[in-house]
């Protein structure tokens, strides 16, 4: 079969290229610009080549310790929430009502906390953990444990993946939600005929159907986390210490804190890459998983 | 095994129901005999799977009981009715195999090993599933995930019935029939109790030794197909059976003679009539002939059918339409006409329930 082949399509894709232009590719090459460059302010750049990459990728020297160290920290921090997150999106899930008024209530709850925008959930945990007068940090004091994340480091991390988990589960659970949903009464009916106990139904009928769902969730949890900033820093400033800097908030300090722009410009290239990097795995992952089902004849 | 029985049972899905307009299901009292083939026949919404639902306990009904054998097991739940049930769309389990979901009945009510296993591979072979055993159930047809849903149904050895709920709706013709012919075969095989729920008169007849024709909620009749056929009990079974169905006419009855169209026809049985009831005489076309103007009661041809086998009038009779069959020695005829009506064949409604004459 031959595909018409119009060179005024050109015509209609050329807008889209321009805009693309402007608002990507050109900002994102001025960022290639700076990476392979110094400064000392004045306008005034030197060349340094692959120099700032070279650096940044030996964990030896100064930057490249300081960016694997955020880098660890984001993936620790990206796996604890989603180890979190994802079994308690799905206990959620599998507790909301089907039927009934009941529906609509969850539901609004359920999408409250992911209607407040971050800086505000960061400045609410900011002082709701608090020890001196914040209500969660003052009753913990009372209990009589030493509870304080402006100062230690495990404190600091509870209290950020705690907020996550407030902020975020929800999201995971509204998604596994829709994929509970979408399985026909008729799976549940068969089950109990088949004397399938509560386990098995889960087991091989609702995780089976969730997976789809739940790859989408991790996808978005995973990306969101990996370029979290706003909540820590709001909260713990990136303190006490290094201890809660997670890549972004790194970046930050680097371009704007020291104005180190040429660093700060390759470090946000190789950050960049990583989410590439890992969205093309997730994309060919859900794609393989398409093309699994579209191979069936007659699915349904 | 077992005789099941349903006392005094009705089914409301709204709580605390007096009018009997919002009862799915009337007050019925109907017994299956163990080993029994049993077809429920209606149409949509007739309260068919309703009925199956609370046989196989996935319902719980408003009003009365679901005995087995005797014991009352209106209270239990599904899981210990130990009832299998087949659905209309077929249910396979994504994850497993084909061997394993087969096996999957089995192994909840804890058999296993070789005995499950050779089960198991009976079953497979029954429904050619034999080479496709290892093969992930997500990957297959939807006729093959059907047979998949039938096998487990059939999987377990020692159930109290199984319950088909239009289960070859999905299937393509030609393997419905083949199905039905096994699960008729299996039928024989084992001895177990079957209920099979359909929309389709041919399937129910060819399945069933008992029909039983459900109408708004309740059974109107339950009986061999032959019965169905000849002696329909309710207008409705006279309609729903047969194709076309039963022809049904007001008339006036004095004691064996009827007033129909405009004419009178003698029956063979003489009946009291009770008054301020809506009298219809009915009759099938199969027992109904055209004849030449002026013999048996007068009516307008509209056209002729050719159904290959056999010509098809339909006519119409008093201002209603009427169906007949042409003998093959009558040649082309004109819009007038006459029908002549097999005297045995002729029943009485009193609001569509068959009156029995006296001889």
């Amino acid at each position: 079969m031959d595909k018409p082949y119009d060179n005024r399509a050109w015509l209609l894709v050329l807008p889209v290229l321009a805009i693309v232009a402007f608002s990507a590719v050109i900002p994102l090459m001025t960022v290639v610009n700076y990476s392979v460059q110094d400064t000392f302010g004045n306008n005034q750049f030197f060349w340094n080549g692959t120099g700032w990459f070279r650096e940044l990728l030996d964990p030896s020297t100064d930057l490249g310790g300081r960016v694997f160290d955020s880098l660890w920290r984001n993936l620790a921090f990206s796996a604890i929430i989603l180890a979190i997150e994802v079994p308690l999106g799905i206990a959620v899930a599998l507790a909301m009502p089907r039927h009934g008024w009941k529906v609509a209530a969850t539901l609004v709850l359920m999408a409250m906390p992911l209607l407040v925008p971050w800086n505000v959930v960061g400045t609410i945990w900011q002082v709701f953990a608090r020890a001196d007068i914040g209500l969660l940090g003052y009753a913990i004091n009372r209990l009589g444990i030493d509870y304080n994340y402006v100062a230690d480091p495990l404190d600091a991390w509870i209290t950020i993946i705690v907020m996550d988990v407030w902020h975020w589960t929800s999201l995971v659970a509204l998604l596994c939600y829709a994929g509970l949903k979408s399985i026909p009464d008729a799976y549940y009916q068969a089950a109990r005929i088949d004397g399938a106990s509560r386990w098995a139904v889960f087991r091989y009928i609702q995780l089976p159907k969730m997976r789809r769902v739940l790859i989408i969730a991790v996808l978005l949890r995973f990306m969101d986390s990996f370029m979290i900033y706003t909540e820590p820093f709001v909260v713990t400033g990136g303190g006490p210490g290094n201890s809660t800097t997670f890549l972004s908030i790194e970046l930050v300090k680097l371009a704007l804190g020291q104005f180190d722009l040429g660093k700060a410009a390759a470090m946000s290239i190789v950050y960049n890459l990583i989410v590439l990097a890992v969205c093309w795995v997730f994309y060919t992952v859900m794609t393989n998983l398409d093309v699994e089902r579209r191979r069936l004849p007659a699915d349904r | 095994m077992a005789r099941i029985e349903l006392s005094n049972l009705a089914h409301s899905y709204t709580p605390g129901a007096s009018e009997p307009g919002d009862f799915a299901l009337k007050a019925m009292n109907l017994t299956w005999r163990q080993g029994g083939a049993y077809a429920l026949l209606g149409p949509s919404g007739c309260g068919k799977t309703t009925l199956l639902n609370i046989i196989s306990g996935l319902l719980t009904p408003s009003h009365g009981q679901v005995l087995f054998d005797g014991r009352d097991v209106t209270g239990l739940p599904t899981e210990q009715r130990n009832i299998a049930q087949v659905f209309q769309f077929p249910v396979v389990y994504d994850t497993m195999t084909v061997r394993e979901n087969l096996a999957f009945p089995l192994r909840n009510r804890g058999m296993a090993g070789k005995a499950a296993d050779r089960r198991v591979r009976e079953i497979a072979e029954l429904l050619d599933l034999s080479g496709e055993l290892d093969r992930k159930a997500r990957g297959l047809t939807a006729d093959a995930k059907q047979k998949i849903s039938l096998g487990r149904g059939l999987v377990r050895p020692d159930v109290a019935a199984i319950l088909f709920d239009e289960p070859l709706t999905v299937i393509d013709p030609q393997l419905k029939w083949e199905l039905r012919s096994k699960l008729k075969a299996l039928h024989r095989a084992l001895d177990v109790t079957m209920i099979y729920v359909t929309h389709d008169q041919t399937e129910a007849l060819t399945f069933a030794d008992t029909v039983m024709v459900m109408y708004d909620g309740s059974v109107v009749q339950a009986g061999r197909p032959d019965e169905l056929f000849e002696r329909p009990d309710h207008t409705f079974v006279g309609y729903f059976i047969g194709s076309p169905g039963m022809n049904v006419l007001p008339a006036e009855i004095e004691g064996s003679r009827a007033r129909v169209g405009g004419g009178t026809i003698e029956l063979s049985r003489s009946y009291d009539v009770p008054s301020g009831r809506r009298i219809e005489i009915g009759v099938r076309p199969e027992f109904a002939s055209l004849a030449p103007p002026g013999e048996g009661l007068a009516a307008t041809v509209e056209r002729i059918d050719d159904l290959g086998r056999a010509r098809l009038a339909r006519l119409r009779l008093g201002g209603h339409p009427f169906a007949a069959s042409v003998p093959e020695a009558l040649a082309d005829i004109g819009t007038a006409a006459g029908v002549v009506l097999e005297r045995a064949q002729v029943h009485v409604y009193a609001d569509g329930k068959r009156l029995e004459g006296r001889a």
